[in-house]
């Protein structure tokens, strides 16, 4: 049995996870999920969930306790050495150093987009290959997984991620922060065929979201925005949207005859996504994999796994790298 | 200096032509609301210095970073609450660094950007069309 600790903060979350044979999840703690205020005592500044550092102690703790475990019952420790900010990075990759130092454990370096993809391994026994669409505020990519540790990137974006087309859309509809769930539950109250957003489909399996975003901030610039067309704006948009995924997902298959498709990232956790995922999976009899929505926000879990499945055994030299490719 | 875009051509045109006159150590602070261009904008910039990867939005990573004949730092300042924040980016390391960087939304972090920074405000006039865009550059 290998117990992996892993450790993600490249970005806004802090999270350490324990995870048993890259599948089992026997702990999942992300900063944002918890009430710091309460937990840790004392007043801890608004800006406290993003600061990796006042936290991550704590965090990995909870891990090990939720989890019934001490130090001694992990084998090694994964931890996320890019993409990201590297201030961010750099203090889960400087915490795994110390604790494999003073362990004196294995450490294991991890790809953010790789944990992204193995989130469709935890808690089940799905294996590869795959096509796996990787949607996010900060990714959109259709990546083939021919194997546990080979990526192969079909398709990316030429402008805006998917994630971040919502979170401005939403901005431009008045809607809360994060874009994503609020658009979500705003569409299933509008009609979808409302208005005719542009589907960009650049040649090839890259996406482009850019168009849409504009096209749907005119539309809003030039009409009353009211509660009834806002609705009707977030349905049109997020099927727009949905459409382009389905289609350039569905070609990837194609091209790698490939009838294995796994959803992974934030953006996966949306409803209508999910909902017409399964849909069209089941008329082109597919199968469909798509992790828990708390294994699709950025999360240590999935690095685990990805300790588990494909990580790069590392030393103690290991460094932060914000731009880290996945090939 | 104000041009006027009536078309992404148009736009590409500009870009070049402002990425011609730039230099190693420039900052190119970029304004203007959402959908208005800026990014666009980046990608033609960076291929007219010689950049040869994919340029994406850098809206949620809040720096991206291009190699190629002169560095490009894109910064997205979209997403920053508080300057603490621009920590993590190291941006002092790119601000005064050999490169060039180009930052969206720079108003949210203006108490750090350097006074020789260089601002390019981008509006749209949709009573001109979807496509107007005035560019204007300030040195």
């Amino acid at each position: 049995m290998t117990n992996i600790l892993g450790i993600e903060t490249s970005c806004d979350e802090t999270s350490a996870a324990i995870v048993q044979n890259g599948r089992i999840v026997l702990s999942n703690i992300i900063s944002s999920q918890i009430d710091i205020h309460k937990k840790f005592g004392g007043v801890v500044p608004e800006i406290a969930a993003r600061i990796h550092l006042n936290v991550i102690s704590q965090i990995v703790d909870q891990a090990l306790t939720t989890a019934s475990m001490n130090f001694n019952d992990i084998n090694s420790i994964a931890v996320t050495c890019g993409p990201g900010l590297v201030g961010a990075l750099l203090v889960g990759v400087s915490y795994a150093k110390t604790l494999a130092f003073v362990l004196n454990k294995p450490i294991i370096a991890v790809n953010h987009i790789a944990g992204h993809i193995c989130a469709n391994y935890l808690e089940n026994d799905f294996e590869p290959p795959f096509i796996c669409c990787v949607i996010s505020g900060g990714h959109t990519n259709l990546i083939y997984v021919s194997d546990y540790d080979s990526f192969e990137i079909l398709g990316r974006t030429r402008d805006d991620a998917i994630g971040e087309a919502y979170d401005k859309v939403a901005r431009v509809l008045g809607l809360n922060y994060p874009g994503g769930p609020a658009i979500d539950n705003l569409a299933k109250l509008g009609d979808m065929h409302a208005i005719k957003f542009p589907q960009a489909l650049p040649d090839g399996l890259d996406f482009s979201f850019s168009g849409i975003k504009s096209s749907v901030i005119n539309f809003a610039h030039k009409n009353e925005l009211t509660d009834e067309l806002k609705k009707d704006i977030a349905a049109s948009f997020q099927f727009s949207v949905a459409q382009i995924v389905l289609k350039k997902t569905f070609a990837a298959c194609k091209l790698k005859s490939c009838k294995k498709i796994a959803l992974a990232g934030g953006v996966a956790s949306n409803s209508y996504l999910r909902k017409i995922f399964e849909i069209e999976c089941q008329n082109q009899n597919c199968k469909l994999q798509i992790p828990k929505n708390i294994f699709c926000t950025d999360n240590a879990a999935m690095i685990a796994a990805a300790g588990y499945f494909c990580g790069q055994n590392a030393g103690l030299n290991l460094n932060a790298i914000p731009n880290l490719k996945l090939e | 200096m104000i041009y006027i875009s009536l078309s992404e051509i148009d736009t590409k045109k500009i870009a070049r032509i402002i990425a011609k006159n730039s230099e190693r150590g420039n900052i190119f602070c970029l304004e203007g609301e959402l959908g208005s261009g800026k990014t666009f904008f980046v990608k033609e910039f960076a291929y007219a210095i010689g950049i040869k990867d994919y340029v994406s939005s850098p809206t949620f990573s809040i720096i991206n970073e291009y190699h190629g004949p002169i560095n490009l730092y894109h910064f997205d300042a979209y997403r920053i609450s508080s300057i603490d924040e621009m920590e993590y980016t190291n941006y002092e390391d790119y601000f005064y660094g050999d490169g060039i960087c180009i930052i969206e939304w720079a108003t949210i972090i203006k108490e750090i950007i350097p006074d020789f920074a260089k601002w390019i405000y981008f509006s749209k006039d949709l009573s001109r069309g979807e496509n107007y865009r005035s560019i204007k550059i300030i040195d």
